[in-house]
């Protein structure tokens, strides 16, 4: 008993424990309301999104699912009623409210665009951050410290703050509303974090890993790509998440540039407030499918991204 | 296996000169030690023998060729780093047969090469185990594991014992002597611990600031030492100074140390007058009351079989090794004596050992 209850220098008192939990759960808890909110509207019907007081419990529906997918057209009961039975469910629903699905909506082009310049994006900044951070990390770089400097403050400020001349060369290049535009543009803002983050972990690697290999019959690349990727993908895949969060949620730069076939979902979403009345649920469907990417990739290198977060502080 | 053949290496990096026009031969079998202080050039010396580092100036042989500004793969070595360097990605079985695969051997043969190395070392139990769970022993017998599988022609390794237990390292003193005998592959082996140097070396090179001080055998390094550094460096506690001055002359077999005569080996060249030193081992003073040579008892150290007796003398402490049944107590006033044919002398500004009747023994031994 005296032992359980012994003053402790390393483990926390259970009051700190009590506390600490409390402020985490607290916390938690107010930064899920707002997701747990969009979500619960998408599955409302449009009367039951804009009810006052708001509905907790009600019956679920997919219509914001139906409206996000579809454009529709509103026309006369005599008309609907001598079409043929409906077709599916969402063709049933969308009668009911005296409107007949015309086609597809342009959501699933957009967030297939930013599934191409999100990912495209991040393969880039990853691909050329990793061969630059190990360049700095194990060559002599003639100015290596001003290159480093000068690489990272391309982030000194905020990226938008270049949007206009950015704009101008992109309509000169013919750059406007193409995902290469969007890749390159992307890349040129992650790749500086990128570098930075991945030197931090190549520093850490012995470099007589490398050594060893090209004594033991292998050129530098193969040497690379045998022993440094595979110790350096916890940093690799850390770095990918922060790239891919960067380029999945920018909104600025993807309003001002893209427009029609390059467009990204996130100044897509809005557009949809505009199309018959302000649909609540298709724009809350629209973000719930838009965050399930970032969630399951960030799931997936969730072990990584909590090393990575140290800063390649701690290494098995 | 082949010799290796060092001409004038040297290196800098930048103004700082790490290797200073380094000259050696290992022969052919041979374990050389490359032994000294950290930071005195040792390690570059071994990774430019490797093809990790270029030298700024001289020639590398490996087996009679020229592999100066050869890459590293191209040469043919094994290298065994200090820190192992096994890679933690792998199983033992892929560790060691990695620099096979670099060969393109059929998966066959390198399995059975892998197995026998394996054998060859007793780890053939831990083949399928993961590198991060093994002992240190262990990570080191895979580490030369991977070195020897591919026959290269000569061994090089950093320090692959600093990192070991005292248990461990040992042991393993005794099973690297060992698997050289059995293999007799060229090895230069780099240390700043002079008992793995003694005990295992064939010859060994003790280096001090980017120089060679002396190459020999063990046997030469400690007991003829060639500069006052070498004489410093080797031996526990190492050797003692007494100052005397004057020059020396060719034949002289006596000199005066703070007004005591000493014998000393018969003197083979002439010094002019400056600043001598007279070294001796603590295992060749013996006590003795008729000596004039005198000190004071300041302390001693057990050892079990012997002591070591530390005496104030008018020229600072020397330590003295003897029996450890001598009883003796601090401040109690004792005469030395020293056994006069193995005494060195040395010239105090350059550090180098004067020629004296042992050299010259010694050179008769090794052509008569």
């Amino acid at each position: 008993m005296s032992l359980t209850t012994a003053h402790s220098v390393v483990a926390p008192s259970s009051n700190a424990k009590l506390i600490a939990g409390t402020i985490i759960i607290a916390y938690a808890l107010i930064s899920i309301v707002p997701l747990l909110w969009i979500f619960a509207t998408s599955f409302k019907t449009p009367p039951d999104s804009i009810a006052y007081p708001p509905k907790i419990v009600f019956q679920p529906s997919i219509e914001g699912y139906c409206n996000l997918f579809t454009t529709r057209t509103r026309q006369t009961p005599e008309y609907i009623n001598s079409l043929g039975p409906a077709t599916g469910f969402c063709d049933e629903t969308v009668r009911k409210r005296n409107m007949v699905i015309a086609g597809p909506s342009n959501f699933l082009p957009r967030f297939v665009n930013s599934l191409i310049i999100a990912f495209g994006s991040t393969f880039c900044a990853v691909f050329l951050g990793t061969l630059s951070a190990y360049g700095f990390s194990r060559f002599k770089v003639p100015l290596a410290d001003d290159l480093l400097f000068f690489i990272l403050s391309t982030r000194f400020m905020p990226p938008i703050a270049v949007a206009i001349p950015i704009y101008l060369m992109y309509r000169e290049l013919g750059l406007s509303d193409t995902a290469l535009g969007m890749i390159l543009l992307y890349t040129a803002v992650n790749v500086s974090l990128a570098v930075w983050l991945l030197k931090g972990f190549i520093d850490e690697i012995p470099r007589e890993y490398e050594e060893a290999a090209m004594i033991d019959g292998y050129t530098r690349l193969q040497a690379f790509w045998r022993t440094v990727l595979p110790q350096a993908t916890t940093g690799i895949a850390a770095t990918a998440i922060f790239c891919l969060i960067f380029a999945w949620n920018e909104y600025a730069f993807a309003a001002l540039l893209t427009s029609g076939t390059a467009q990204t979902a996130p100044p897509f979403i809005p557009t949809i407030i505009g199309e018959g009345g302000q649909d609540w649920p298709a724009v809350a469907a629209g973000t719930t499918i838009f965050l399930v990417p970032i969630l399951v990739f960030t799931i997936l290198l969730r072990k990584q991204l909590l090393r990575g977060i140290t800063f390649g502080a701690v290494r098995k | 296996m082949a010799e290796i053949r060092v001409q004038n290496l040297r290196k800098a990096f930048g103004a700082f000169v790490a290797v200073q026009d380094s000259n050696f031969v290992v022969e052919d079998g041979e374990f050389f030690v490359m032994l000294g202080p950290s930071g005195c050039g040792k390690t570059t010396t071994l990774r430019m023998i490797a093809g990790l580092e270029l030298p700024t100036g001289g020639k590398i042989l490996l087996g009679g060729e020229d592999v100066t500004m050869r890459r590293a793969r191209e040469r043919d070595i094994a290298f065994v780093f200090q820190l192992f360097a096994l890679y933690p990605h792998m199983n033992v079985r892929k560790n060691i047969g990695f620099p096979l695969l670099a060969q393109g051997m059929p998966a066959a043969e390198i399995r059975s090469r892998v197995e026998e190395t394996a054998k060859l070392l007793r780890i053939d139990h831990l083949l399928e185990k993961s590198v991060s769970g093994l002992a240190g022993g262990d990570r080191q017998r895979v580490a030369l594991g991977r070195a020897i599988v591919r026959r290269p022609k000569c061994f090089l390794m950093d320090e692959p014992l600093g990192t070991l237990d005292t248990e461990f390292r040992d042991l393993m003193v005794h099973e690297l002597r060992e698997l050289h005998n059995r293999i007799h592959a060229t090895t230069v082996y780099v240390t700043h611990d002079q008992m793995e140097a003694m005990s295992m070396a064939d010859k060994i090179a003790v280096m001090n600031h980017g120089v060679i001080e002396q190459f020999g055998t063990p046997r030469e390094i400690y007991d003829r030492p060639a500069t006052m550094f070498v004489a410093d460096f080797i031996g526990s506690p190492p050797m003692n100074f007494l100052k005397f001055g004057g020059g020396l002359a060719k034949g002289v077999k006596e000199i005066v140390v703070q007004g005591a005569k000493v014998a000393v080996p018969e003197v083979r060249e002439d010094v002019a007058p400056a600043d001598m030193a007279l070294g001796i081992r603590p295992e060749h003073i013996r006590f003795d009351d008729g000596s004039k040579l005198r000190g004071a008892i300041y302390g001693t150290e057990y050892l079990g079989t012997t002591q070591i007796v530390a005496v104030e003398t008018a020229d600072g402490i020397i330590k003295a090794r003897v029996p450890a049944g001598i009883h003796l107590s601090p401040g109690e006033q004792v005469g030395l004596t020293l056994s006069s044919a193995r005494l060195s002398l040395f010239e105090k500004g350059s550090g180098r050992a004067v020629r004296t009747a042992i050299h010259d023994q010694a050179a008769e031994a090794r052509h008569g």
